[in-house]
């Protein structure tokens, strides 16, 4: 494993932010007029913080990141990601999306989707310096000896691994995750937590992932953003005080089956 | 990682291939003789019918006096063959480069799609019967209004195909390619062209047989040479063996037109067309 290419980012120090959000408000215009899908949030993610984030549906979980992302456009309040705008991050290529489809290219290889990003983007401003090679990436993810393989020939899982290896491949500051391993069985989706875990640890990367599932959100994150639904606002951050590393027999113990009820309860009232 | 997943990941799919390639060679006799027994035994009551009830030549020649007919006048026929190749052959690449490039302008231009595809759809709706002594008149007895009418009828099918094809990409593979930072033309060229090649080749497979009968129409029109001019020639004059012979090998083109893209689609589409929106 090349061990130097994926070391942690060189300058996030414990209390550098990767993301703050001040009063963010995002408005969608419909049919039946205007639309608040995110009120007034603010967050601050501090560098190499795994953050969960739990919702009922609707409540903006994936409009959230999509802003982060520079998907979608802020209708109020302000995004900084290191320090930048969002579009300032996103051509520096220190955000990457992983979704809930593994967005594989059907006609590229295995090794030809990790690298997509590195073919991409130079037009529009796109700096990469010293990527990761794609080979350890996929060792990493598991995936050595598929390389030549085309997408179809891999499990869900195995593409999703792909997706993920694609999306650490220029060294992202953060990982935007909108519940990629919901497609998944309930087995490969546990398998996948704990090897995200790792990845999590080995990279340093920050990462937002968005989920639906209690016991994911616990085991991931070192915190649990709750928001709560029309319009989707920030209803309680939850602290995961549990050690990592944690493997999944966790999951049994009473420790994190409170934790897990008490996430439950703010639920019930989002 | 699991066992079972470990050795999913560790079983060569290299092997599997060939024992497939194995597997497809053994049945392809056994798929390929009932097609071939059916056209057999067709032409044989073919032949059986006409000599059976002394059916004049003029109305329907035999099977065996077509194809000697073929063989006799070899000449002939190849003379008047290779027009309506290189008429179906030109208007199929130009019907269908200048549908490609209109339909990647419709999906970057809603203003564009919606001004000028009833257009599209208007002269689609003519038939093509009507059109040809129009571009006859037009542009004389040469080539041209030939490769015209090929191109034309080519045309709609591969708009209306390659136009969904190049809207069919998933949503998140856009997004994929917006947090990239990729350009329009970067996401043309490696999502939205790759992805639809297989609406494309669904397209050109109907083209490549549809545009030999847009240089046959057109050398009705106005031709001496041609499959199309020849077949005019035969009809009026009671040579009903060469008919036929000239029938068979203007369907003998499209066939072999038709296997070219078959071919062609086999070799650039390695992928599953299920798995497009993985």
């Amino acid at each position: 494993m090349g061990a130097p290419a994926l070391a942690p980012a060189a300058n996030a120090g414990a209390n550098d932010l990767a993301l703050r959000l001040d009063g963010v408000s995002v408005t969608f215009e419909t049919d039946h007029g205007p639309l608040t899908a995110l009120q007034d949030i603010s967050l601050s993610v501090r560098a190499g913080e795994f953050l969960t984030m739990l919702g009922p549906s609707g409540c903006g979980k994936s409009t959230l990141l999509r802003t982060v992302a520079d998907l979608l456009p802020v209708s109020a309040g302000s995004v900084s990601v290191i320090g930048q705008t969002a579009s300032e991050a996103r051509r520096a290529r220190q955000i990457s999306f992983v979704f809930q489809d593994a967005t594989l290219m059907p006609w590229l290889s295995v090794l030809d989707n990790v690298r997509l990003p590195l073919e991409v983007g130079r037009g529009n401003g796109v700096t990469i310096d010293a990527p990761a090679p794609a080979e350890d990436l996929l060792a990493m993810v598991g995936l050595r000896g598929r390389e030549q393989a085309l997408p179809h020939e891999l499990s869900g899982g195995m593409r999703q691994r792909v997706a993920i290896a694609r999306a650490l491949i220029c060294h992202p500051k953060i990982l935007l995750m909108d519940e990629p391993f919901g497609a998944l069985d309930e087995i490969k989706r546990d398998q996948l937590n704990v090897e995200l875990l790792r990845i999590w640890e080995e990279t340093g990367t920050t990462i937002l992932f968005v989920t639906h599932s209690i016991p994911e959100a616990v085991f991931l994150g070192q915190r649990v953003l709750m928001l709560a639904a029309n319009p989707g606002r920030v209803r309680e951050i939850v602290d995961i005080d549990l050690p990592y590393p944690r493997d999944l027999a966790l999951r049994d113990q009473p420790q994190f089956i409170e934790r897990a009820a008490h996430l439950r309860q703010v639920l019930e009232t989002c | 990682m699991s066992i079972a997943e470990q050795q999913e990941a560790a079983s060569d799919p290299i092997a599997a291939r060939r024992q497939n390639a194995k597997r497809r060679k053994a049945t392809s006799w056994r798929d390929r003789w009932p097609p071939l027994a059916a056209v057999a035994g067709i032409i044989l009551v073919w032949e059986l019918i006409v000599v059976g009830f002394s059916v004049p030549t003029y109305i329907a020649p035999g099977p065996v006096e077509v194809v000697t007919t073929v063989f006799e006048r070899w000449s002939m026929l190849m003379m008047n063959l290779w027009p309506t190749v290189l008429e179906s052959v030109t208007g199929f690449v130009v019907g269908n480069v200048i549908a490609v490039l209109i339909a990647v302008v419709f999906v970057h231009s809603r203003f564009a799609e919606r001004a000028f595809y009833p257009i599209a759809v208007f002269i689609n709706t003519i038939p093509i019967i009507a059109i040809a002594p129009i571009l006859v008149l037009l542009f004389g007895n040469g080539f041209l209004p030939k490769i015209i009418i090929a191109a034309l009828i080519c045309f709609f099918p591969t708009l209306v195909n390659v136009t969904r094809g190049l809207k069919a990409v998933n949503p998140a593979t856009l997004e994929l390619m917006h947090v990239l930072s990729a350009s329009r033309w970067e996401v043309l060229m490696r999502v939205r062209l790759p992805s639809s090649l297989p609406f494309l080749f669904a397209a050109l497979k109907i083209a490549s047989t549809t545009c030999v009968i847009g240089a046959i129409v057109g050398e009705w029109i106005g031709s001496n040479v041609g499959l199309g001019a020849l077949i005019i020639e035969a009809t009026y004059n009671f040579r009903s063996p060469l008919l036929y012979a000239t029938v068979i090998l203007a369907a003998l083109l499209a066939v072999i037109l038709f296997s070219l893209v078959s071919f062609a689609e086999r070799k650039l589409i390695r992928w599953k067309v299920d798995a497009a929106a993985v």
